[in-house]
């Protein structure tokens, strides 16, 4: 099938197989090898992209129900020069991964959240990221770059 | 189409389920008929005195519901808790009663509140009680060639308390209990407690609601008794989640929990 949708800004169509996944067309058609897979039962949130803004699992998320909609993957955050966004540079600078595997993943999810709700609380930061699993950080790292990001981006959305 | 394809096809909405059971060829199907492209199933309506739900209404979008919040904060609160965001953003509530995996929490919420399920079919259509559309683990009452087009839920009296608590360790609840008490100063005229999770479908007792109406003081007495009847009711299964009599003592333990809860 011949499946047209928006990827990270850019309008694109791709041909996919009715059953492939929107994981599977990302990294192995497209070549975007930033979202990651993992658990594949959309437990560890390894593989989250945005759809029109919301989260979900590209593992288990058929490409066909992404047809005409905006998809947003990690590779997608960047400004074209190059500049982080506020969340991938809060991710470095609190050392909030190890391995890194779960971190596109990371972002992504708080991306929907800030997008959200530009300034959760602690608590609404664990319960909203309560999906997304990394073995490596303890979590404290990256509720502390979710909070770094989020003031980020309000000082940024003031100027 | 389903009347057609019969056995080869099966309706699909958030696919959080089933895209699961298929990608470990637990389940194969050749052909998925998207139920989300059918208008209109996903409002939710206040109309009568009810809250409509329609089947591909998402888990995240009951949780966001103005309407919902508003009229039954019990559902906004327990649809919070359902697995992941991104599960909630998906998944759908007609999804997941269809489904009838055993550790939903909308069925036993559900239940406990009275909803009935609007089924469609070729012959006409019908409206059934959750506990006669879900049936089993993973069965159902729908026959081939009909669709759960969405749910009818009474909004509760003011009189009406209710709360829904669970218990999770892995991925899926161990146990889940709803229950709705019908409040008159310091007594309870009617109550319903329905436990899901523990086994198969889930389960309320005639026994127990009984035992849950008269003064407060007098239940919070009589709560371990109403415990065990509802326990025997479920009678729970050993399982990955926990073994038959560790069920039995959490049913004590939330039953407790959820009628502090619901008066407060």
């Amino acid at each position: 099938m011949n499946l047209r949708f928006t990827l990270n800004g850019k309008p694109w169509q791709v041909d996919c197989e009715p059953q492939e996944t929107l994981a599977e067309v990302l990294r192995n058609t497209l070549n975007l090898n930033g979202t990651k897979v993992s658990c594949e039962v959309q437990v560890c949130g390894a593989c989250t992209v945005l759809v029109d803004g919301v989260p979900v699992s590209a593992c288990t998320y058929l490409a066909y129900e992404a047809r005409g909609k905006s998809v947003t993957t990690i590779e997608g955050l960047e400004k074209p020069d190059g500049t982080l966004h506020p969340l991938q540079q809060a991710f470095i600078d609190e050392f909030a991964f190890q391995c890194g595997y779960c971190t596109p993943g990371m972002i992504m999810s708080a991306k929907a959240l800030l997008d959200e709700n530009p300034q959760p609380t602690r608590d609404e930061i664990i319960h909203y990221m309560d999906g997304n699993i990394c073995r490596c950080t303890g979590y404290v790292p990256i509720v502390a770059a979710i909070q770094r990001a989020s003031e980020v981006m309000s000082k940024e959305t003031k100027k | 189409m389903l009347g057609e394809l019969g056995d080869k096809a099966r309706l699909y909405a958030g696919g959080t389920e089933l895209l699961l059971a298929m990608k470990h060829d637990l389940l194969r199907y050749e052909h998925l008929i998207d139920v989300k492209t059918i208008s209109d199933l996903n409002k939710i309506e206040l109309k009568n005195g009810s809250l409509m739900i329609g089947s591909t209404v998402t888990h995240r979008a009951l949780e966001r519901s103005p309407v919902v919040k508003e009229n039954l904060p019990v559902l906004a609160q327990m649809e919070t808790n359902v697995a992941n965001v991104r599960v909630r953003a998906s998944g759908t509530l007609g999804g997941n009663l269809c489904f009838a995996e055993p550790h939903s929490d909308p069925a036993t919420l559900l239940l406990a509140l009275g909803a009935r399920a609007h089924v469609q079919g070729k012959a006409g259509s019908k409206t059934v009680g959750i506990d006669k559309l879900i049936t089993g683990a993973y069965e159902t009452s729908l026959a081939s060639d009909e669709l759960l087009v969405g749910v009818e839920i009474p909004i509760p009296t003011k009189s009406k308390q209710a709360a829904y608590l669970k218990f999770q360790l892995h991925e899926r609840p161990t146990l889940g209990l709803a229950l709705v008490l019908d409040v008159d100063g310091d007594n309870v005229t009617t109550a319903t407690a329905v436990v899901g999770s523990v086994s198969t479908v889930p389960t309320q007792s005639g026994k127990a609601n009984s035992i849950l109406v008269g003064s407060k003081a007098q239940i919070e007495k009589q709560l371990p008794d109403a415990a065990e009847a509802l326990a025997e009711a479920a009678d729970p299964v050993d399982d990955l989640e926990g073994s038959a009599e560790y069920k039995c003592h959490l049913i004590r333990v939330f039953l407790k929990r959820a009628f502090s809860q619901a008066l407060s």
